[in-house]
């Protein structure tokens, strides 16, 4: 029997239909809107003002505190303005204005083809040298990864594990990434164990991708303690806790860290960045985005310079079709519909969902019959129906109570309602007004 | 830039499950019943439920469109499905006004009066049926017709083609100190009464095309077993360990083992110490409501529990009021009383029975 996680998820159809495209580098716009807050944490702050020159890769931003990232000039130019900009968010934010000359890079970078295995930093310096580079969840959290690889003090890591499942549908990115950057993504990953001090590390990976799973079973052999877990195909075990569950069998506390279970979790995507700014002494300023649809000319799997305006990408993939109903910052299941094509493609995009106008609205709302499907596709064991109606009357000590912050946000529950309610859209107000409450307690 | 595009939370997709899909699989699943209740009881079967269905949709109509005003919501057939239930609920010679005033209770006083689909506590059909089976005992006790082929008409009363069900022959013959072997003789063969060969309402006969129904429900992913299997088995459980430690169960008992289990004996009215006669678990398996009941009326989703512990504690509570009612009750048959009591403890039960949490410390 194939391991999965015990409670809850869904199977919404796959789509996956960029899956047997190869990563094509993107032209490098004529400008790019490098927002500021890219990342979970304190925005960084510039070190750059208007008219200054900079090269590719050159440090533009330093994270402000711990949990907070550097950002790197993804294009070399001059900065036309720092200034507000509307990004994935939906709001506008600061951001750096950067016009492209060229493609200088800064002169540190390793440029070469060669893959470079063998790396003797101390964990450490391995640590530090992810900070400088501004790494950071590469999955849609943007969680700095500096901050996860400093487990604090009482805890101790044991595992490694990367999360290749990519079980949204549609996107392919780190597909891609498995399938064409194998090897550096093990030496990422051997520099990540190093980093953390465990022995063991498992790529889990569902099996509907059988060629990864084939060829990074393959090239595990040759790296100690690494080994591919494959996986039975089910939505959300992308989650953090889920896939924890899934393959070691252990469970994140309720209001815990993957830590308090021995457990650190990076994305295959966020583990090549890691390789490339150990051993090619690259930040991070580009990333593989999945451009897709169904009504799109060429679904795509772009390597894009961070800053690009999502429609460039939109336009390599054969424009942005007539009967467009939504464009998505991720995937269908928890990405994000954007007033504009025009925000730029940041740390965490990993793909953009283009959904028919017939695809994108919702149906008509009916009263709940108390099927108890939410409660059983609920992957947190709780009763999204209770949690609607809670939140509709305001009751939020109730709502803690019914652990309203343990939910995910995965939308297995909106997703399977035969009366369409709009489940999350109300858990979420309601997590709002809990969060602030617990917030203010802690006080 | 498009101007029409829509912007909303996530998901953005949806699975197309929908209300409509779930309640038209239940009535296919009641299809097989209404089948073998028509090949035995002919166009009676028909009439009932044809009038049963109606009346329920038009009540529902008239209800929503001019009492309460509100959308008509009745394309999302669960108004079908209730009707359905009642008929099924009836014996096929009653006449149809007592079937409209069923449907009205049904639909009128147990659905509509609490805002419609997903308020009502109680079962809609069962406080129908009730209602019925209180208001007019002669139509619904003793007055079920024999199964007399697929030509017979659509007739009230009937008489001398009309009598108890086999729970009823055995509990009044019981009443009146018969022994089970005196009994067995007036009742059909259980393959008979597992087929659907007997008296009784016109949908809970069938008990084979039932479990056809329940496969296919299960199959379709419309119900989980927790409610069926618990009724069931707790049913046949309870009424086991009481049989065992009867006259009947006795003597069958040491006959085929020589184990001496002592019986029970009571002291009757009139003063006399009687044992205590009991059908056996079989018998109480196929005859009655019990399959109708645990498949389609204690699963029905709005008035059952949301968390499989709380199911199975719903399903058992079902099981063993009804197997009391059956063998001390006033009543033949507890079905539905036991399900209208346990439907009562459901709120409670939503409340208390949460379902396991991910990442529960304790």
């Amino acid at each position: 029997m194939l391991k999965t996680f015990t409670l809850g998820g869904v199977h919404p159809p796959e789509n996956k239909l960029s899956a047997k495209e190869i990563i094509k580098e993107l032209d490098i716009p004529e400008n790019v809107t490098v927002p500021l807050a890219m990342h979970l944490g304190v925005p960084a702050k510039p070190v750059v003002e208007k008219g200054y020159p900079v090269k590719t890769g050159q440090l533009i931003a330093k994270g402000d505190g711990f949990v907070s990232a550097n950002i790197h000039s993804p294009v070399s130019g001059k900065v036309l303005k720092i200034d507000k900009a509307l990004d994935v968010s939906g709001y506008k934010k600061d951001a750096i204005f950067i016009n492209t000359e060229g493609d200088e890079w800064i002169e540190t970078i390793d440029r070469s083809a060669e893959i470079i295995k063998d790396f003797n930093l101390s964990p450490e310096e391995i640590v530090n040298k992810i900070n400088d580079a501004g790494i950071v969840g590469l999955g849609g959290a943007t969680f700095p990864s500096h901050v996860k690889l400093s487990v604090p003090r009482g805890k101790k890591a044991e595992y490694l594990l990367i999360n290749g499942v990519e079980c949204e549908p549609y996107l392919t990115s780190d597909h891609a990434v498995m399938l064409e950057r194998s090897e550096e993504l093990m030496v990422g990953i051997s520099i990540l164990k190093k980093a953390l001090k465990v022995n063991k590390a498992f790529i889990g990976i569902e099996v509907n991708k059988p060629d990864a799973i084939e060829k990074l079973s393959n090239i595990a052999q040759e790296f100690k303690g690494i080994s591919v877990q494959p996986l039975e195909v089910k939505y959300p075990q992308g989650g953090e806790k889920q896939l924890i569950k899934a393959v070691l069998s252990r469970e994140v506390p309720s209001g815990g860290l993957p830590i308090d279970v021995g457990v650190v979790v990076f994305n295959v995507g966020t583990s090549l960045a890691v390789y490339e700014a150990i051993q090619k002494n690259k930040p991070l300023f580009e990333r593989v985005v999945t451009v897709t649809g169904k009504s799109l000319q060429k679904p795509s799997n772009f390597k894009v310079r961070i800053g690009t305006p999502l429609i460039k990408l939109i336009e390599a993939a054969g424009g942005l079709p007539e009967d467009t109903g939504k464009i998505i910052n991720g995937g269908p299941m928890m990405g994000k519909a954007l007033s504009s094509a025009e925000v730029p493609v940041i740390k965490g995009s990993s793909g953009i969902l283009i959904l028919k106008r017939e695809e994108s609205a919702r149906k008509e709302v009916g009263p709940c019959i108390r099927c108890t499907m939410c409660v059983k596709v609920c992957p947190m064991g709780l009763e999204p129906y209770l949690l609607m109606t809670m939140s509709e009357k305001a009751l939020y000590e109730s709502l803690e109570k019914e652990k309203i912050m343990d939910c995910i946000e995965c939308g297995s529950c909106s997703y399977i309602c035969p009366a369409n309610r709009p489940m999350l859209d109300y858990i979420r107000l309601g997590k709002n007004q809990v969060g602030k409450i617990i917030r203010e307690r802690k006080k | 830039m498009n101007k029409q595009i829509i912007i909303s939370p996530s998901p953005h997709v949806h699975s197309g499950q929908s209300v409509e899909k779930l309640m038209y699989g239940v009535i296919i699943a009641l299809l097989p019943a209404l089948l073998v209740s028509i090949f035995f009881y002919g166009k009676g079967a028909i009439a009932v439920t044809l009038i049963s269905v109606a009346s329920c949709i038009i009540f529902e109509f008239l209800i929503q469109k001019y009492i309460l005003k509100t959308q008509v919501r009745i394309h999302d057939g669960s108004a079908i499905v209730t009707g359905m239930l009642l008929a099924f609920n009836l014996p096929s010679n009653l006449p149809w006004w007592i079937i409209v005033i069923g449907a009205l209770v049904s639909i009128g006083i147990a659905k509509m009066t609490f805002g419609g689909i997903g308020n009502n506590p109680f079962n809609p059909a069962l406080v129908g049926r009730v209602f019925l089976l209180v208001s007019f005992p002669a139509h619904m006790t003793t007055n079920f017709p024999y199964p007399q082929g697929i030509s017979t008409p659509y007739i009230s009363h009937i008489d001398g083609f009309s009598g108890a069900t086999p729970l009823g022959i055995i509990k009044e013959g019981f009443k009146n100190g018969k022994s089970i072997t005196e009994l067995i003789g007036d009742v059909p063969s259980y393959t008979d009464m597992f087929i659907g060969k007997l008296n009784g309402s016109l949908g809970e006969i069938a008990g084979a095309a039932l479990l056809l129904g329940l496969i296919y429900m299960l199959i379709r992913r419309i119900i989980t077993w927790h409610i069926p299997v618990s009724v069931v088995g707790s049913f046949f459980l309870f009424i086991s360990v009481l049989w065992i430690f009867s006259i009947d169960g006795h003597n069958i008992i040491m006959a085929k083992t020589s184990l001496n289990i002592p019986y029970i004996s009571y002291t009757n009215n009139e003063g006399a110490l009687v044992p205590f006669h009991m059908a056996d678990p079989v018998f109480h398996m196929v005859s009655g409501g019990l399959f109708l009941g645990a498949f389609f009326m204690a699963t029905d989703y709005v008035t059952s529990p949301m968390v499989p512990k709380a199911m199975i504690i719903f399903g058992v509570g079902i099981g063993i009021i009804t197997g009391l009612i059956r063998i001390f009750g006033a009543y033949p048959e507890g079905i539905s009383f036991a399900i209208l009591i346990m439907n009562g403890f459901v709120p409670l039960m939503n409340r208390y029975i949460k379902p396991k949490r991910f990442g529960q410390t304790n």
